[in-house]
């Protein structure tokens, strides 16, 4: 049985002393640890030191791929593997096919950001040992969480637990595993 | 001294004071009574929870007998044929295109509302486009019907699809129809994909406030885990914008894209450059419309007066205007290039086909009254006149007038889609051809019951799904803000 506690827990009333604290931890040079709030709280990005968001990555490539599938599909299809002649116009055009390849760069890349956000967050998570605490229910609601967890080189019982009181933390407690 | 003064200068000069702005300058808070973010949490949540109220209960009873006649009236015609519809020549797309047309239309205003208000940073959107959101959704779900019913063999619909089949044929993408496809469903896809993102962290709201385990099991799974951690927080706001950035693109095209199906024609009436933004702006139109008749009574019977707030239907109310004034504007330009075009088909498709109605216009210019004069003109009632009501504080203010306008609004825009399809077609260029659209019972009452199938999700939305983005509008309270008093800040700016 791991005797060592997942994580400590630290609840803050408001979006304000939640921003002071998670400024003060990161420049104590802690690692494995995270804010939870029940909104994104403006600014928290910066206090913690999180650079942008590879998710327009996803996106992008997501859209090149829904374009070119779009303009391929519709030169193979029409051009290629049954050509029929209606109009007289040409067999295939970028403009008659920009339409369909233009919802599908849409579709694509929509697709990538939604995906590439849920496997940056690697989510769906069926288990995580923060939702099983009663206390860490508020964080959907109207309290904001520094979580510090047991295995960042930085974390001490004692000190890091001062610490968090002294950032003005009112309710402190482990999270089992 | 026990500070130092960086500049001494400063010392001989009084401090500076900013005063606050005027009252009268201040804007309304969008949540009012400065209500904090556990009451709002527990204020929207409570509507999904608990057994439902006598009026929900009754509203889809209602919605289910229509939705079932919705789908006994495609069981008749999957029977028989669409000789029970009232097509005939030469008005060989009736009913079915202007529903269809009309339907879109109304969900653009929720796509608005989520993509196109987002990045203009309008913070007011927070408290409407969750539930605009879904009628977006189900609008577009009651638009698909249409299109599939109408091809006659409705088992072929697969052909629209490029999926392989026993004939090795394709589909022929020459056609704006087949663009229509594929916007259309892409519409749908990314709409529901948005909205399902919008709901990850509301449904873990619900998912921590449940009682019972099957509750708990089920928004949980839908949660997937969602914590609300800052770290991903982070990648959810970026793919909230870069799909909010890809719903605005693709919102303009929808909707120019259905045009096109007329547009690209040759049809007088359908031949129209100013159709792609002329549509966009009547569907914003009528989707602003939908949303005041769904949202005017909701906020009352759920009492969400404090959410939606006067203000938030005020502003709606001015969209109204601006995209209402935009439609008017277009009426207007189509008519000019029918006259100044020069094209005889044109002028008297406008005139003798339209706009001649038995008591004036024919009689001064000696002609027949136009068949169709009375859906023109209720078109231009509802369309042009009703929003400029809007210009005044007094009309906006008043939820009933609001309603009623809204009501008429949807009617005008219903009437906009059927003179565009249904006049355009019933006289042609040989008056040998000309004829005259009447729709049958099935016609009608297959539109009266998508209003079912659309009520019936939309009532089922209200109980299963928080109808307003809980996260997104504690997000825009003072109380969120670490910059505000209110939010904790010892000193502050006085943004809000």
């Amino acid at each position: 049985m791991n005797a060592r506690p997942y994580a400590i827990l630290a609840e803050f009333e408001n979006p304000a002393a939640i921003l002071r604290a998670a400024d003060k931890v990161r420049g104590e040079g802690f690692r494995n640890w995270d804010v939870f709030t029940p909104f994104p709280v403006h600014g928290m990005d910066r206090a913690m030191g999180i650079r942008n968001s590879k998710v327009g990555w996803f996106s992008f490539i997501g859209g090149v791929t829904g374009y070119a599938t779009g303009m391929l599909m519709i030169w193979f299809m029409n051009a290629v593997d049954y050509p029929i002649l209606i109009g007289g116009k040409p067999m295939f055009s970028p403009f008659a096919a920009f339409p369909p390849s233009y919802e599908l760069t849409i579709l694509f890349g929509s697709f990538g950001a939604l995906l590439g956000m849920l496997f940056l967050n690697r989510l769906p998570r069926l288990h995580h040992p923060l939702l099983k605490n009663r206390r860490f229910k508020l964080a959907s609601h109207d309290r904001f969480f520094l979580v510090i967890q047991t295995n960042d080189p930085q974390y001490s019982e004692t000190a890091t637990r001062q610490m968090l009181e002294s950032l003005g933390s009112r309710h402190i407690e482990f999270v089992e595993e | 001294m026990t500070e130092a003064s960086p500049m001494p200068a400063m010392s001989r000069t009084p401090p500076l004071v900013v005063r606050a702005p005027p009252a009268e300058l201040e804007r309304e808070p969008l949540v009012a009574n400065g209500r904090g973010i556990g009451w709002l949490s527990d204020t929207i949540a409570g509507v999904a929870e608990g057994s439902p109220p006598a009026w929900w209960k009754w509203c889809f009873a209602i919605s289910v007998t229509m939705m079932t006649v919705c789908f006994l009236c495609v069981l008749y015609l999957m029977s028989t044929g669409v000789g029970i519809w009232g097509l005939g020549h030469p008005v060989m797309w009736g009913f079915a295109i202007v529903n269809f047309v009309w339907w879109i239309g109304i969900g653009h205003a929720g796509t608005l509302i989520s993509a196109i208000l987002f990045l203009l940073r309008q913070k007011w959107r927070t408290s409407i486009n969750r539930a605009a959101e879904a009628m977006t959704i189900f609008a577009v779900m009651c638009a698909g019907i249409f299109p599939l019913i109408h091809v006659g063999r409705m088992w072929y619909g697969y052909w629209l699809f490029p999926i392989p089949n026993s004939y090795r044929l394709w589909p022929q993408f020459r056609s704006p129809l087949m663009w229509d496809v594929f916007a259309v469903s892409t519409y749908f896809t990314v709409s529901a994909l948005f909205w399902y993102m919008g709901l990850i962290p509301d449904l873990a709201v619900m998912r921590d406030r449940a009682k019972t385990k099957m509750r708990k099991f089920g928004y949980g799974l839908f949660a997937m885990g969602w914590t609300g951690s800052n770290r991903h927080w982070s990648n959810y706001e970026k793919a909230y914008l870069i799909l909010a950035g890809l719903s605005t693109v693709l919102v303009l095209s929808v909707h120019s894209i259905v045009s096109l199906d007329f547009s690209v024609s040759q049809l007088p009436g359908w031949h129209t450059t100013i159709f792609p933004p002329y549509f966009v702006a009547g569907a914003v139109f009528s989707g602003f419309g939908m949303v005041l008749t769904l949202l005017v009574p909701l906020r009352r019977l759920l009492k969400l007066e404090e959410i939606i707030t006067a203000r938030h239907i005020e502003l709606m109310c001015k969209v109204l205007l601006l995209t209402g004034s935009i439609v008017g504007y277009a009426y207007a330009m189509e008519f000019f290039i029918a006259w100044y075009g020069g094209n005889p088909a044109e002028k008297h498709l406008f005139l003798n086909g339209r706009a001649a109605d038995p008591f004036v216009i024919s009689k001064l210019l000696h002609t027949n009254p136009a068949p169709y004069w009375w859906a023109y003109w209720t078109m231009i009632g509802c369309n042009v006149i009703v929003p400029q009501f809007f210009w005044f504080k007094k009309v906006r203010a008043s939820m009933i007038t609001v309603f009623v306008l809204s009501i008429l609004v949807n009617i005008g825009m219903w009437f906009e889609r059927f003179v565009i399809v249904v006049t355009s077609l019933h006289q042609d260029f040989l008056p040998s051809n000309w004829g005259y659209y009447r729709p049958t019972w099935v016609d009608i009452l297959q539109f009266l019951g998508t209003f079912g199938l659309f009520f019936t999700f939309f009532l089922l939305f209200l109980r299963f799904v928080p109808l307003i983005a809980i996260a997104e509008v504690k997000g825009v309270t003072p109380q969120a803000d670490p910059h505000h008093p209110l939010g904790g800040a010892k000193t502050g700016g006085r943004h809000s």
